[in-house]
């Protein structure tokens, strides 16, 4: 060793940084099952397939919750008079603004707006709103006070965001699958 | 302290041991002989209480665990079983909830005690750091803890805190599923919770024996904030005299303990926790557990959700930089007379912070001719803004110019003056400086 400068990088020094670097690499490597078993696994995703809802059965100005993914989904039949509300709203003047038109789905290139298809939980911290209560008459989260309209958009309180809308299709007139 | 050991092995195994693994040694400097500042009151005696109730809470904990199932269909079941079935259950359970709120309330006047004596102050700031992390760890431990019975406070209360890390853009949404194991709260992480809740005070008992560790390096303060000079005056013997002391502090405490555990074992709970969890209907009111309060009224003061996460989290965080915010050179408060005013306002903001976690945020606080001028909501923005002006502003320029009062030389010359002090004050009430 003696005829090395201490400065100089030697065989030694590329073996070291080698032997650190792949150390690093299966360390790294062994976290990615200990991190990942921790996300849904096979099964909850599984159990989270798209479920249909038979519509003929809801009646006007009823609002049914269903469960999706362990989540609770809105379906509410409008009447006339509650998208006519919805509609007259100026849409700049909204917290998140969206058109009652990008609230609703379409069947056949007809919009379905009298069915308004929303997942139940506040986009505040998870809280489930109750329906036909608040200022807009449309869901009320009793957490903390936050006020949605009946296509599910936010009006007033805490709430960052509209109410998500599921990913959901009509099938038919009057059934809608969602998933 | 004092780096020479006093220890000396009296038999034959002693000394046989005492060559191979020092420990009967290092327990007998830590503890007998450990020097013990001599004017320390009885606040000091809420380090012993704390590491008493981390046992409590380990031992009541193991058992429990015994008799639990952690299933969403059973847990709530096993819980009811635990109280009726099992042998003693209602005893140990009570024990362990209850237990919880102890530690927090010793915790609590621990840290104040801290933060009233200067005890982050250096040499103790790693010592203090350590405690910011037994706190956090503590407050997981709590949460986690309260979601086993699968009630419906433990179901939202999972919730709302698990969704506080939606609020981050982009990251937010993935880090809640990963949390969760699903796409809402649901039986994996009702298991993940309980897993992480048996191995967390593990930790929690590892980083206290750092705490502990790092205490026995920079030695104790003290209610005068002098370090110790001359270890013969200023100092007494861990055994018999904190001991003891530490004892009769501990005693206290379990009466006070044992009155919540006996005579209202669910005053510190909520009701609502006895309704099995139901994912499709949200209480009324959520509250978190007591401890939680400030924080929760921190985030809930301000309007904007991820700012609403970021102050609460700094909430806790900005205790770890006091040490560099609290620019006095003079640790205790009894010598801070500006400071003093300063720090029990502080508490006072910390108490209404929690009346104000408690409360449905449209509530009126103020009213004027039947209008609210102050709700809950402004009213903890308010109080938010004092806790971090306290800690950002306050310490930091108070420091620089307020006129401290003289410190005295050492220990023993604080013991002495108060109680010759004691002595002559009854004729002496017109002293410039004594009230």
């Amino acid at each position: 060793m003696a005829e090395h400068a201490a400065s100089e990088t030697n065989r030694r020094d590329f073996l070291y940084i080698w032997t650190g670097a792949l150390g690093a690499v299966a360390a790294g490597s062994a976290v990615i099952p200990l991190v990942s078993q921790m996300n849904p696994d096979a099964s909850t995703i599984a159990a989270g397939a798209p479920i249909e809802v038979d519509l003929s059965q809801i009646t006007q100005g009823q609002v049914v919750t269903l469960k999706w993914r362990g989540k609770p989904i809105f379906v509410r039949h409008r009447t006339p008079k509650e998208i006519a509300e919805s509609k007259a709203v100026q849409v700049s003047s909204l917290p998140d603004p969206q058109s009652d038109e990008q609230r609703v789905g379409k069947f056949n290139g007809k919009p379905m707006e009298q069915w308004i298809v929303n997942i139940g939980i506040c986009t505040h911290l998870g809280c489930v709103p109750i329906a036909n209560s608040g200022e807009h008459h449309g869901w009320y989260c009793p957490c903390h006070g936050s006020h949605y309209d009946n296509a599910g958009r936010i009006r007033k309180g805490p709430a960052p965001r509209n109410l998500d809308l599921p990913p959901f299709a009509f099938d038919s007139e009057s059934k809608v699958r969602i998933g | 302290m004092s780096d020479h050991s006093t220890y000396t092995p009296k038999t034959g195994i002693e000394r046989w041991l005492d060559a191979r693994l020092p420990i009967i040694r290092v327990m007998h400097d830590a503890g007998v002989s450990y020097p013990t500042p001599k004017n320390l009151n009885y606040l000091w005696t809420f380090g012993g209480i704390l590491t008493f109730m981390l046992v409590v809470q380990i031992v009541t904990g193991v058992v429990l665990a015994m008799h639990y199932t952690a299933h969403t269909t059973l847990a709530f079941n096993s819980v009811e079983h635990i109280m009726r079935d099992v042998n003693y259950g209602w005893l140990i359970r009570y024990f362990h909830a209850n237990g919880a709120s102890m530690f927090f309330i010793a915790v609590y006047i621990h840290m104040f005690r801290g933060l009233y004596y200067g005890s982050y102050k250096a040499p103790r700031e790693v010592l203090w750091i350590l405690g910011v992390v037994i706190f956090l760890l503590m407050m997981a431990t709590g949460f986690m803890g309260y979601v086993l019975p699968w009630g419906q406070m433990s179901f939202w209360g999972a919730t709302v805190i698990t969704n506080l890390f939606s609020a981050f853009p982009i990251v937010g949404e993935p880090i809640v599923t990963w949390l969760w194991g699903g796409y809402s709260v649901d039986n994996p992480t009702l298991n993940r919770f309980f897993s992480l809740h048996y191995l967390l005070p593990f930790m929690l008992a590892a980083v206290v024996f750092l705490h502990i560790w790092a205490l026995h390096v920079v030695g104790q303060n003290n209610p005068d904030g002098v370090e110790v000079k001359n270890y013969a005056k200023d100092t007494v013997p861990f055994t018999p005299y904190a001991t003891v002391k530490d004892a009769f502090g501990m005693v206290c405490f379990i009466v006070f303990f044992g009155y919540f555990v006996f005579f209202m074992p669910n005053y510190l709970g909520h009701p609502d926790n006895y309704i099995p969890a139901n994912p499709m209907v949200t209480p009324a009111h959520i509250v978190p557990e007591w401890y939680y309060l400030p924080f929760y009224a921190i985030l809930r003061s301000i309007p904007d959700k991820l700012t609403g996460v970021i102050a609460m989290f700094a909430a806790i965080a900005v205790l770890a930089f006091l040490p560099w915010l609290d620019t006095s050179r003079v640790r205790s408060l009894r010598y801070r007379p500006t400071a003093r005013i300063f720090f029990w306002v502080f508490v006072v903001v910390c108490f209404l912070l929690g009346y104000c976690g408690s409360q449905a945020t449209d509530k009126a606080v103020l009213t004027l001719g039947g209008k609210t001028i102050l709700d809950i909501a402004g009213f903890g923005a308010i109080l938010t803004g004092y806790y971090f002006i306290y800690f950002i502003i306050i310490l930091p320029v108070l420091g620089l110019f307020e006129k401290t009062k003289a410190e005295p030389a050492s220990i023993a010359d604080a013991v002495l003056q108060r109680h010759q002090g004691a002595g002559a004050s009854a004729g002496a009430a017109h002293a410039p400086d004594r009230h």
